[in-house]
C-alpha cells in the first residue's frame, strides 16, 4: 500500500488541528496537553508532538495529514514530520499579527527542510478582524510566485479547497517535469 | 474588515509598506498610553496627519517653516476664530501674506515632521479603517510613501542616537558652569538663539521646543549639538535603553519537485473532491 504525507505547519493557535479534523476520516489522533504557560492561554489545550489524520482513496492508497505542534519548544518534532512529504500547507492566523514573524520562521523552516511544493493558507477567514491574505501576503513578504488561498479550517470545504491547490501545485511540478 | 494590531508586532515600517504597496485608502489609528496619531491615504500616497488631536495646524506651519513671522502667527491665530485650515489658507492667499505653493510645503513638511517620530514607537495599538479619509476643512496633501519610509528609517537611526543621549525632554538645560568659550565668539543659528534664549531652570526641554514651535527631533537635534559643544549641560539627566527596530531577509523561492507519481496524486484529488 502506498502512503502519501501532507503536513499542515503553522503558528501556536493557527487552527491545525481543526483543518485536519475538518477532513480526516478517523478521529484525530491528537497529542493536546493542558496550556501551563499563561501567555499561551488563548485556548485550553495545545499539541505537543503532532496531529495525525487519514484520508483513505482506495486499499492501495492512503493519505496521511499530518499537523505539527505549534509552540516553539516542541519544533524538534518539526523536521522528523516533513520527512517523505508530498507537500506542506503553512496555515496562518490570520487574526493576530503577532504570530506573523513566526509564521514568516516557520515557512523558512520547512522550506529548507525539503524541497516540496507548499502553499499558504490565510486561515479565520471568516472571523471579522482577519487580515485579507492579500495583505497578509504583503505582511508577511511571500513572494505572488507562492498561491495563498483563503481558509476557515473548522469548514470542510475551504479546507477540501486548501488542500486541492496544493495537490494541483504539486501536479504541475510534476508534469513540469521532463 | 480592518486591520488591527500592536506596533510590537507590525512595525509602522510594515504599516506604510502594505499600505503602499496595497494601494489603500483609508485612516490608520495608533494608541500609544493615550498619545494617538491618525494618519489618511488615498491610494497609498499619505494625505493628511493628525498627531495628539491637532489638526494640520496651518499656522504652526506656516510659523514653523518661516513662511510668517511670530507677530503674524498670533494676529492670525487671534482672528481665525473657528474656520477650518482650508479657508484660513484661503484668506492668508488673498491677503497675499503666503502663496499657495508655500502653504503646501509647509503644510508637507509639517505632517512628516509629525510623522517620523511615529517611527520611534515600538509599541501601540493600531487600526487601519479602509474608506475615504475625513479630510473636510484640513488641508490635505499627497506624499509618496516610500520617500517617507526611507526617510524616516534614516532619521530613527538618527531619533536613536538622539533618544539615547536625551532619553527626556522633561529635563532642564542649564548653561555649563565653566563654559570654554563666550557665546557671542560661537556662530549659531537663529533657532539655536532661540533655544538658548528660554534656557532656564524652570524651564524643560519639552516646554522649550512648545514656546519656539518645534518638534521632538528638532529640539533633540539643537540640544544635542549645544550639549556637544559644552555649552549647556542637563539638569538630573536619565538614560533608558535606546529603541531597536527588527529587519528581517526573506529567501527566494524556487519550484519543487515531489517524489510521487502523477495518477497518485490525479487519484488523491479526485477522492477530496469526493468527501
Amino acid at each position: 500500500m502506498q502512503t502519501v504525507k501532507i503536513v499542515v505547519a503553522g503558528p501556536f493557535s493557527a487552527g491545525k488541528t481543526e483543518f485536519i479534523q475538518s477532513v480526516s476520516e478517523i478521529d484525530v489522533v491528537a497529542t493536546e496537553q493542558r496550556i501551563t504557560r499563561p501567555e499561551e492561554r488563548i485556548k485550553d489545550k495545545t499539541t505537543v508532538a503532532m496531529d495525525f489524520g487519514r484520508i483513505t482513496v482506495d486499499e492501495d492508497l492512503v493519505l496521511y495529514l499530518f499537523g505539527t505542534p505549534g509552540q516553539r519548544r516542541f519544533d524538534f518534532m518539526w523536521e522528523v514530520l516533513s520527512e517523505g512529504m508530498v507537500g506542506f500547507v503553512v496555515l496562518l492566523d490570520s487574526v493576530r499579527p503577532e504570530t506573523f514573524r513566526e509564521a514568516q520562521d516557520i515557512l523558512d523552516t520547512f522550506r529548507s527542510y525539503a524541497p516540496v511544493p507548499y502553499i499558504v493558507a490565510a486561515n479565520k477567514q471568516d472571523l471579522p478582524d482577519a487580515w485579507s491574505p492579500e495583505d497578509l501576503r504583503i505582511a508577511l513578504r511571500i513572494p505572488k510566485s507562492i498561491r495563498m488561498v483563503p481558509c476557515v479550517a473548522r469548514e470542510r470545504e475551504s479546507v477540501k479547497r486548501t488542500l486541492l491547490e496544493l495537490l494541483y501545485l504539486v501536479l504541475d511540478v510534476i508534469e513540469a517535469e521532463p | 474588515m480592518a486591520l488591527k494590531g500592536n506596533l510590537r508586532d507590525f512595525t509602522i515600517v510594515q504599516l506604510l509598506n502594505l499600505i503602499n504597496l496595497a494601494r489603500k485608502t483609508g485612516t490608520l489609528s495608533i494608541d500609544r498610553n493615550g498619545e494617538q496619531a491618525d494618519l489618511s491615504f488615498q491610494g497609498g500616497k499619505l494625505v493628511y496627519a493628525r498627531v495628539d488631536g491637532s489638526d494640520n495646524e496651518l499656522v504652526s506651519a506656516l510659523r514653523q517653516n518661516g513662511m510668517i513671522t511670530e507677530q503674524q502667527a498670533r494676529t492670525i491665530r487671534a482672528r481665525a476664530g473657528k474656520r477650518s485650515d482650508k479657508e484660513l489658507g484661503l484668506l492668508l492667499i488673498n491677503a497675499g501674506y503666503v502663496s499657495q505653493e508655500d502653504i503646501l510645503k509647509s503644510v508637507q513638511a509639517w505632517v512628516l515632521d509629525n510623522i517620523y517620530p511615529l517611527f520611534a514607537w515600538d509599541e501601540g495599538f493600531f487600526r487601519f479603517d479602509s474608506g475615504a479619509p475625513q479630510v473636510n476643512g484640513v488641508i490635505a496633501v499627497r506624499i509618496d510613501l516610500e520617500s517617507v519610509i526611507l526617510q524616516g528609517t534614516r532619521r530613527l537611526e538618527e531619533w536613536e542616537r538622539l533618544q539615547e543621549e536625551l532619553p527626556d525632554l522633561d529635563v532642564s538645560l542649564k548653561f555649563a558652569d565653566r563654559p570654554q568659550t563666550s557665546l557671542r565668539d560661537i556662530s549659531l543659528n537663529v533657532q539655536e538663539w532661540r533655544v538658548i534664549s528660554f534656557i532656564n531652570p524652570r524651564n524643560t526641554i519639552q516646554r522649550i521646543a512648545q514656546y519656539n514651535n518645534m518638534s521632538d527631533i528638532q529640539i533633540r537635534k539643537i540640544v544635542y549639538g549645544l550639549l556637544q559643544a559644552g555649552l549647556v549641560e542637563i539638569v538630573r539627566p536619565e538614560r533608558k535603553e535606546p529603541e531597536r527596530t527588527d529587519v528581517q531577509e526573506r529567501i527566494e523561492t524556487k519550484k519543487r519537485r515531489p517524489d510521487v507519481k502523477r495518477n497518485v496524486i490525479m487519484r488523491l484529488i479526485d477522492r477530496i473532491r469526493e468527501l
